[in-house]
């Protein structure tokens, strides 16, 4: 499979913090391997806000996991992850240690079962400070009050001494972000950090990161299943399919313009308000996210696929750029829905 | 709190009393008389009767029963039939054997079992955890009485490394006293450590592949930091638990130890208690126990709440 690397003058803003080139993910198991990252490439640059979409089980944590090398010892990883320009892909454990939480900082989903239930969340925001920073232990502590002040949680300095049982979900995953930006990371991975949250909670750490980005220059990867935190947040967005990058546009032009027939059907699969009006059944794709041993030189979308057609099953279609003016739009698809420009001619014609 | 220890505090009272009523009729309903048994060549119904009335046995039971839980409310456990010391005195010799015993045990076999457990958690697959289980398999397996027995024929007798049997007060001489006391100490600890062991490798596993497992990781904690501070204070309510509940195990089984190794403390005196009918040091010796089995519960119970914050401790029922 091909990639074609973002071109053109707009986007070349400056050199990335984190570059993912040909990133490839397998896993053995007792039935045989499980392919679950194929040659995902993905730029971040500095305070970016990258989103990163899909159904469960195509991908997304894994590639997530695989920057920090947190996958288990058993996965096999192949292709670069480059941190300014330091390679991350098999180096060593201990210069490994040293870049988790405090080059690359994660967020969690489940902020409940993310912390550790008997240390109270003073420590466990300490802690990162007395491993990186070498900090004592009553300096992290005063630090942390500082971060959870910074994260949005009121009368932190009574709050450092709780235990997370003692915090709602919310105040938690603040917690989560309060600890990952402890060491003021370049890059800041939120694996689903608010699925487990309630609208009015997520919208709350949606703001949080934004303000984290702001401050700091935090460049951030953000993973969700949920379109509206992308629409919400991400400045650009990533689309997964099967292990594989389908397609990568600015949030606008995804939004407006879906060009691969998995991201449309992804859209018209969530609930947009003016889009089905209360009349409208939302459209499910039909199927599941198949499980693959080896990646087929083919679209693996095509058996979910309305529009696709022998062609689709007897090669892989190349992730390149989708239309002629929108050079930062790329797509990997044989049939991509038709964009507005192509319906307008047609109607003139 | 104070509800807690209210409540907690009734319910051990309920269960010694319970305890004592037990005892003191199980132990009337066993065959056997102790009149017969202290009479020696001399049974004439005469001289039976003598001793019936000397140690108030010609009593009906419910008396002998009020009359003993009154002295026993004034602290005195009355004399040994068998003896004639008082059974408070015959306890004090006794009792601080058995103690250092079980607890020398506890600790051993706590040191063992987590170190074991841990090690087999994180060698998962590789020969170090194959060791671990196999040991826990013969600790749990073979019966503590043959391994002592094993251990004074090779290390006492054979290479003369311990003594075979025989105690010395700590109080006398610190260094013999362990020497006599720390090879029945690990034969008692022996199964103890195998059953902590198993649980610590189970729970250890469960805490290795959580989330908040991950999240160490995640911030770039040392190996070692992420299986102490994280997985193991997770584990540890689990070794807890199951120190307190192996806890009747371990007092029966230093029955055996002391007995196989000489060393004169409860076991022993029970045992010569039970053959000779010698009531209230039988009586004495279970309230007793009955006691320490309360008494450790309840620290069990409040150690919980200091490894888990999550565990609160009240008074309402759970």
């Amino acid at each position: 499979m091909t990639t074609v690397e973002r071109a053109g003058a707009a986007a070349a803003v400056d050199t990335p913090v984190l570059e993912i080139r040909d990133l490839s993910v397998s896993f053995p198991t007792e039935t045989g391997t499980v392919s679950a990252v194929d040659g995902v490439s993905l730029d971040l640059a500095s305070g970016e806000i990258v989103g990163m979409v899909g159904e469960s089980g195509c991908g997304k944590s894994v590639t997530a996991m695989s920057i920090a090398g947190l996958l288990p010892a058993s996965a096999r990883i192949t292709g670069s992850v480059r941190l300014d320009g330091t390679e991350l892909v098999g180096t060593r454990e201990s210069v490994l240690r040293r870049v988790r939480g405090k080059e690359i900082a994660y967020i969690f989903q489940e902020p409940m079962t993310s912390l550790n239930p008997v240390l109270t969340v003073g420590r466990q925001i300490g802690e990162v400070l007395q491993v990186h920073e070498r900090m004592t232990r009553r300096a992290a502590r005063a630090r942390a009050v500082e971060l959870l002040t910074l994260v949005g949680i009121p009368s932190a300095a009574q709050r450092v001494d709780t235990y997370p049982h003692q915090l709602s979900g919310g105040m938690r995953q603040r917690v989560m972000i309060a600890m990952a930006v402890a060491c003021g990371p370049k890059v800041l991975v939120a694996d689903e950090p608010t699925t487990a949250l309630d609208v009015t909670v997520q919208a709350g750490i949606l703001q949080v990161l934004r303000d984290l980005r702001d401050r700091l220059g935090t460049s951030i990867l953000i993973i969700t299943h949920d379109l509206g935190v992308i629409a919400d947040i991400a400045d650009r967005v990533v689309v997964m399919y099967a292990g594989r990058v389908v397609e990568r546009a600015p949030v606008n032009d995804l939004f407006a313009h879906p060009y691969h027939r998995y991201t449309a059907g992804l859209l018209s699969a969530s609930p947009t308000p003016g889009r089905h009006a209360g009349t409208d059944r939302l459209q499910e794709i039909p199927g599941l996210v198949p499980v693959l041993s080896t990646q087929p030189d083919a679209c693996t979308f095509a058996d979910r696929c309305p529009a696709a057609d022998a062609g689709c099953r007897d090669s892989a279609p190349p992730l390149e750029v989708a239309r002629a003016g929108g050079t930062d739009h790329l797509a990997a698809c044989w049939h991509p829905c038709p964009s507005p420009r192509s319906q307008i001619e047609e109607v003139n014609r | 709190m104070a509800r807690y220890l209210l409540t907690r505090a009734w319910q051990s009272a309920l269960t010694l009393l319970l305890s004592t009523i037990v005892v003191f009729f199980g132990v009337r309903a066993l065959p056997g008389d102790p009149a017969l048994a202290l009479a020696g060549e001399d049974r004439s119904p005469e001289a039976l009767e003598a001793i019936r009335r000397h140690y108030g046995l010609d009593q009906p039971l419910p008396l002998q029963f009020a009359q003993y839980v009154e002295r026993m409310a004034q602290g005195d456990f009355g004399v040994s039939i068998r003896t004639g010391t008082p059974v408070s005195s015959m306890l004090t010799t006794a009792l601080p054997v058995t103690v250092e015993l079980s607890v020398l045990a506890i600790l051993i076999a706590t040191a063992l079992g987590v170190g074991a457990g841990v090690l087999a958690a994180v060698r998962r697959g590789r020969p170090a955890e194959w060791l671990a289980n196999a040991l826990a398999l013969i600790g749990l397996s073979v019966p503590h009485f043959w391994l002592g027995l094993l251990a004074i024929l090779y290390l006492s007798v054979a290479t003369g490394l311990f003594p075979a049997s025989g105690f010395v007060p700590f109080l006398e001489d610190p260094v013999d006293n362990l020497h006599h006391i720390v090879l029945p100490a690990v034969i008692l600890g022996t199964g103890l450590a195998a059953i902590i062991m198993r649980q610590t490798r189970s729970a250890m596993l469960d805490s290795l592949s959580s989330d908040y497992v991950r999240t160490a990781k995640a911030k770039g904690l040392r190996p070692r930091a992420v299986i102490t501070q994280h997985a193991l204070r997770n584990s540890l309510i689990v070794v807890v638990t199951v120190v307190g509940l192996q806890l009747g195990g371990l007092i029966s089984g230093a029955v055996v130890t002391e007995q196989i190794f000489g060393l004169p403390g409860f076991g022993k005196m029970t045992i010569d208690a039970v053959f000779q009918r010698d009531y209230p040091v039988i009586q004495a010796v279970v309230l007793l126990t009955a006691t320490a089995y309360i008494v450790i519960n309840f620290l069990v119970d409040l150690l919980y709440s200091v490894i888990d914050p999550r565990i609160r401790v009240t008074g309402d029922p759970a």
